[in-house]
Formats: C-alpha cells, structure tokens, sequence
C-alpha cells in the first residue's frame, strides 16, 4: 500500500517536473494559428482591412478581434479559405473594406516625377526604388498592386495598370458543360 | 532482387522494343498526303513572321522597322536566351505590329510584316567551316543563332535542350520519327526526301551533345522510310546511328512514351529523360540542324502537312514561316465544299483556327480542314459512370477520372498528388469516355490554374519577406533613433552639469 502510494508519488512529481520544464523550455514563440491564416492572406499589404499589413491582419484573426470577411484583395475565395481553415462559415466580403477587383499594377509617370520620396516612405514592400530630387520608378515584378502610393504622391503621377494579358499568361478557361441532350 | 541503374539499362535503347500503358489504336489517314513530291509553293504576297515562335521566355525584340528592307536569312527579332526569328524571304518590311497569331485563341501578338520582292535575295550565311573540329559550344551556339525549336510541335529552343543534355553528360540521343498523330505525315516525308541530312544532322547533334550513339525511331508502317534511313547511314562514321522501327500506338511519339518503348523505362514523375542519359530531339529539328551548320541557313521554312478532307489535293509542302494558311491551302487546289472547320496540328493534339489569315509557324506541323462528316456532333456531357476506361487507355498511366473530380472541386493539392502535371493532353482518355466527358479540356484547365496558383504564391512569398523586412527595417531605425536622442540628452545633461560645475568653481563673473 504504501510502497504503491511512494511510486505514484515519484511519478506524479517526475511527470510534472518533465511537463513544467517542457511547458517553459519548448513553448512555441510565434502563433502556429496566425502563420497559416497568414499564408492564405494575398500579402498585398494594403491595409484594407483596418490593420498595417496582412501579418497583423493574421494576428487579429488569431486573436479572434477581427472578422475574416475584411480582405477585398483575397476576395471570396480567400475567405473561403479562411472559413475552411478556422471551421467557421463562409462570409461576403464588408462592403466596408472595399470591394473585390483584379490585380493591378502601378507605374509612375517619370515626366512628372519630381522626387520627393513620399511614395517609396508609402510602399509596403519597398517596391520603389528612386533618391531625393531624383526620378522615382517602380519594379514591377514587386509591386502587390496596394495602391497605398498614389495618394501621398503630390504632383497625382502615379497611374494605375491593369496587368497585361497577352498569350504568354493567357489560361486555358473552364470547360462549360454542354447543355443536356435535345 | 538485383538492383539494375537506369542509366545503364537506359543505354541499351533500342536493343528490344517495349510497351507503354494504354494508348490507342487509330486509323491513321496519312496514305492521302504522301502520294505527291514535297514542292515549295509560290511566294505569297506578304507574310506575317510572329516574333514569339518558342516556348516559354521572351517575346523577341524586332530588330526592324517598316520600311527597312531585309535580306532572305537576316535576323529580325531577337532576345536573350530565346532561338533568333529571321526574315523568310527578301522584301520590305510593311510594319511590325500586332497580328493574328497561330493560337488556340485567336489572339493578336507582334509581328514583322514583309512584302516579298521576288529574288529570294540570301544574307551573307555563315557556316560552320570545319565541322569536324568545331567545339561543341560554337555547334549549340549556331542552333540559337539559326533559330532553332524542337519541331515536333512543343518548340521548345533547341540550344537550351542541348546544353543542359550537355550538363547531365547523356549518352544517347534518341531522334523522333515516330510521327503517331492521324493525319501528320510531314516528318515521314522529310525522312522519305533527306535522310541524308538527317543523318549528318543527328551526328553533328551527337557530338555537340557529347553522347555516345544516336537512335533513330520510325514506326513499323513507315516502309521507304526504313530504307531510305538505313542506307542513310550506312556509312563508316554513321557506325554510332542505328534505325529502330517502333509500333504504331497512338501516342508513342510523345516523349516519354518513346522513351518508354526503346528502353522499357518511365521517365520518373517530375524528371526529365536527361536523368535517364537520354535526349529527344525530332528529325526535322536534326535536318535543320544539318542546314544551319554546313550553309548556316537559319530556320525559314518547314514541311508542313495540308491535309484532310476538306483539302482538294492534301499534299506536305515546304512552306516558309509566315505564309499565310490560305496560300498554303490554295497551293494544294483549294478547299473542297464541304469543309468545316480549319485545324493547326493533329485531330487529336490540335487546335481550330478562326481564320485562315493565321501565319504559319515554325510550331505549325500540319494544317487539316476537316469537313461536317468528319466533325463528331458535340455530345451532351453525362455524369461519370467510373467505367475505368480513361484509365485503361491513359500513356501516363493517370487516373482521369479522379483528377477530372478533383479539378471540378477545386482539389488542387489532391489533383498535384495524383499526377495532374504529368498529362500530356493526348487526347486518349477523351475519346474513349463513354459520357462524352472533355477531360482534356478538364486538364488543360486544370494545368493553368495550377501553374497561376503557383506563381500567386511566389508572388505572394515574396511580397510577405519583402513587407517583413521593411517592417524590420523600420524598427531597428526608430530604435537607433531613439537610442540617438538619448544619447543626445544624455551629452546634453553633462554638458549642463559641468558647466553649472565649472561656474560654482570658477566662481561668476557676474556675481564678482
């Protein structure tokens, strides 16, 4: 009887010195929760959703502060998987986070440019290269498309483009079913 | 067991013919094309040289503008690393703009424009002198110059196929003439007419590879061919090439199926037949090949297939790139009444064309009409029964069924896991589908959105470490800022301190 109760003892303490230590020493710093929501976010930076960029965005959902309706570039497919990955119901987009529409690009008009870097201070990725009185540019393969630059922008040089669709990105489209036999 | 390397077995390509999984047997219409001697035509009146002739890369920059004259054979568009487009013919150049392209679409892209003069006036060529002692590097270099693709249909620059043959040191290189779509007969002709050139173009191919030995593939029903080839290279240097006659199985053409006939191996999912020690190149490209290195004429024309049912006369023709598909047609008498419907390629891997204003391309290996008779009616789709019969007949050895779900459903990491990659859109699994499903379609489908998934999330991988290392940037600026201004107010508070010090001991003069 006794010798059970020692070894039960010995074994709960064992166990619960092992479970402390673990508890302490392997805790997992970032939010397993917010890395993968944030894998499905379209990381545009834009700011959209009422947070800095998609990573706090991501955190918010974690933190179940925010809804996961608020992503106009991620669109209704996005949400969906979102819904699919927290196990809750799919949303529409709120209308008061914009609204969804097809990538673009912007370009800025180097006639007009008159250099005063507010836009490369705007940029979430550092898409803009350009110095102080000096031509700006943007390096198109690294612009998300945020848009976040054309409103510091003094002089309104920054015009917006759709992205090109020429033979090299065209895709083959979803075959339509043919309509049931006469 | 004993383990045997697929290198080594690999090697033996050739010694036996194999079987791959599925495939079909197809009537194969090609008698009704090779009856006539292959002829150039007329020049037409103007032709339309598309400035993207390749897979994958570039569009080349027009070297160009209207009104420049060019010679037959200069260069007009080029970009790096993609093959050179060269004018076909002497002429003006009209413009360089955008035309009606050789796409299942329809779509506009840049072209040069000539009107032709009529003296078929030639650059200044540059061969390769001494073949013998070129180095292999100056042999790839003149497949690019001269505007070299894989002419089977897929274009892909032959120059980058090559150097990384080069890279992975193959030891065969396994020349396709297995031409298996119904209808194409125009790689069939071309051994039939120059299997001279052939021949001396897979040994100079061979040694700018640096492999071993060359295998020729013809099908079985192929007969002059044999003949014409075996004599061909029945030459003391010719030791290395050797001529195998495969099955007629639809689509033993295709790469790996070839592969997988001449050796009894599968290319493994994802590889390429380099990992096996094996390169495919098609005939033609070999006989291109032959022309570019010893009169250096770059690539300006091909054998094409005009054929079908709703052609007067089919015939091949060796048609320069641009013509138009009208003047093609028109020099094999025209069209019949009944004809349909415009196709570019086979009736399998083919596409319809809205317009016969459509240039011809080096891709462009046969131009068929086919008439209302030959066109099934489009058949109402019906659920899938899981009949299993797309999968019996698939040479990939797929499940389409599966995937068909999968992409239906948007399943795109199951569809990667069942292979949906390794399509090769043949076709087989469409025709045998008793519901009358478009799996190819499907597949086609599905492909383009896997590889627009891909891209988003490259995309999208790099806007998320970009937007991190801004954010990253930002702090460590803000601290030093603010370890700055510290800093600052720090010195300032000394300073402060030992002036006040350095009055009380010093005494004010003020106070004095």
């Amino acid at each position: 009887m006794l010798t059970g109760i020692a070894t039960l003892t010995v074994l709960a303490l064992a166990f619960g010195l092992g479970l402390g230590w673990a508890g302490i020493r392997l805790r997992v710093r970032a939010d397993p929760v917010a890395e993968r929501i944030d894998a499905l976010l379209p990381q545009t930076q834009c700011g959209q959703c009422d947070f800095s960029g998609c990573r706090p965005y991501a955190e918010a959902i974690a933190k179940t502060e925010a809804d996961i309706n608020q992503c106009p570039p991620g669109g209704a497919a996005g949400i969906r998987a979102l819904a699919d990955l927290l196990g809750c119901q799919a949303k529409p987009l709120n209308p008061d986070n914009g609204e969804e529409k097809p990538k673009t690009l912007v370009v800025i008009d180097e006639q007009h440019c008159i250099g005063c870097t507010l836009c490369i201070q705007a940029c979430p990725v550092d898409a803009i290269v350009g110095a102080s009185k000096l031509m700006h540019t943007v390096i198109e393969s690294e612009c998300t498309g945020c848009n976040l630059c054309l409103p510091p922008c003094p002089v309104d040089c920054i015009d917006v483009l759709e992205i090109a669709t020429g033979i090299s990105q065209w895709r083959s489209p979803r075959p339509l079913a043919l309509a049931a036999a006469q | 067991m004993n383990y045997t390397d697929p290198i080594q077995v690999a090697r033996d390509a050739g010694k036996h013919t194999h079987h791959f999984h599925g495939g079909l047997r197809l009537r194969h219409n090609k008698r009704i094309s090779c009856g006539i001697p292959v002829e150039r035509p007329a020049l037409p009146e103007i032709l339309a040289v598309p400035l993207l002739q390749h897979l994958g890369g570039d569009v080349a920059e027009p070297l160009v503008k209207a009104g420049d004259r060019v010679l037959k054979g200069q260069q007009i568009g080029r970009c790096e690393p993609c093959p050179v487009v060269h004018a076909p013919t002497s002429g003006t150049v009209e413009a360089v703009e955008d035309r009606l392209m050789t796409h299942i679409t329809g779509m506009t892209g840049p072209c040069v424009v000539i009107r032709p003069d009529g003296k078929e006036q030639w650059v200044e060529l540059e061969p390769i002198s001494d073949v013998q002692n070129a180095s292999p590097d100056t042999l790839i270099n003149q497949l690019q110059e001269c505007g070299l693709v894989g002419l089977g249909g897929a274009v892909f620059p032959t120059h980058i196929k090559a150097l990384d043959g080069r890279e992975k040191r193959i030891h065969t290189l396994i020349l396709n003439g297995a031409e298996c779509e119904p209808y194409i007969s125009c790689d069939e002709m071309l051994m039939r007419e120059q299997p001279d050139k052939i021949v001396l173009g897979a040994r100079i191919l061979r040694r700018a590879l640096g492999a071993e030995r060359v295998v020729i593939a013809i099908e079985d029903q192929m007969g002059a061919v044999r003949e014409a080839l075996t004599y061909a290279a029945d030459c003391a240097e010719c030791k290395s090439v050797k001529v195998v006659k495969v099955t007629k199985i639809y689509p033993e053409g295709g790469e790996r199926q070839l592969i997988q006939v001449l050796t009894g191996l599968e290319v493994p999912f994802g590889g390429r037949p380099t990992d096996l020690g094996l390169l495919v190149q098609n005939v033609a490209t070999a006989a291109a090949f032959a022309e570019a290195v010893t009169e250096g004429k770059p690539l300006i024309e091909r054998y094409v297939t005009v054929t079908g049912n709703g052609i007067s006369q089919p015939r091949n023709l060796l048609a320069l790139i641009g013509t138009p598909f009208s003047h093609l047609v028109k020099a094999c008498g025209g069209y019949t009444e009944d004809v349909a419907r415009l196709v570019v390629g086979g009736p399998l891997m083919g596409y319809p064309v809205s317009s016969d204003a459509t240039p011809m391309v080096k891709a462009a290996n046969c131009i068929l009409a086919l008439t209302q008779r030959d066109i099934a009616a489009p058949q109402a789709e019906m659920p899938c029964i899981r009949c299993g019969e797309c999968s019996r007949a698939c040479p990939a050895t797929l499940l389409p069924q599966q995937l068909h779900l999968q992409i239906k459903h948007g399943l795109w990491d199951e569809a990667t896991e069942y292979g949906l990659t390794a399509c090769i859109e043949c076709g087989c699994c469409d025709i045998v589908c008793p519901s009358h499903i478009p799996l190819v379609d499907w597949f086609r489908y599905g492909k383009g959105e896997l590889r627009q998934r891909a891209a988003e999330a490259q995309a999208s991988d790099l806007a998320r470490k970009r937007f991190e290392a801004r954010e990253a940037r930002l702090l460590r600026t803000k601290q030093e800022r603010a370890e700055d201004m510290a800093l600052r107010k720090q010195m300032l508070k000394d300073k402060a301190t030992r002036e006040g010090r350095a009055k009380k001991t010093n005494g004010d003069p003020a106070d004095a």
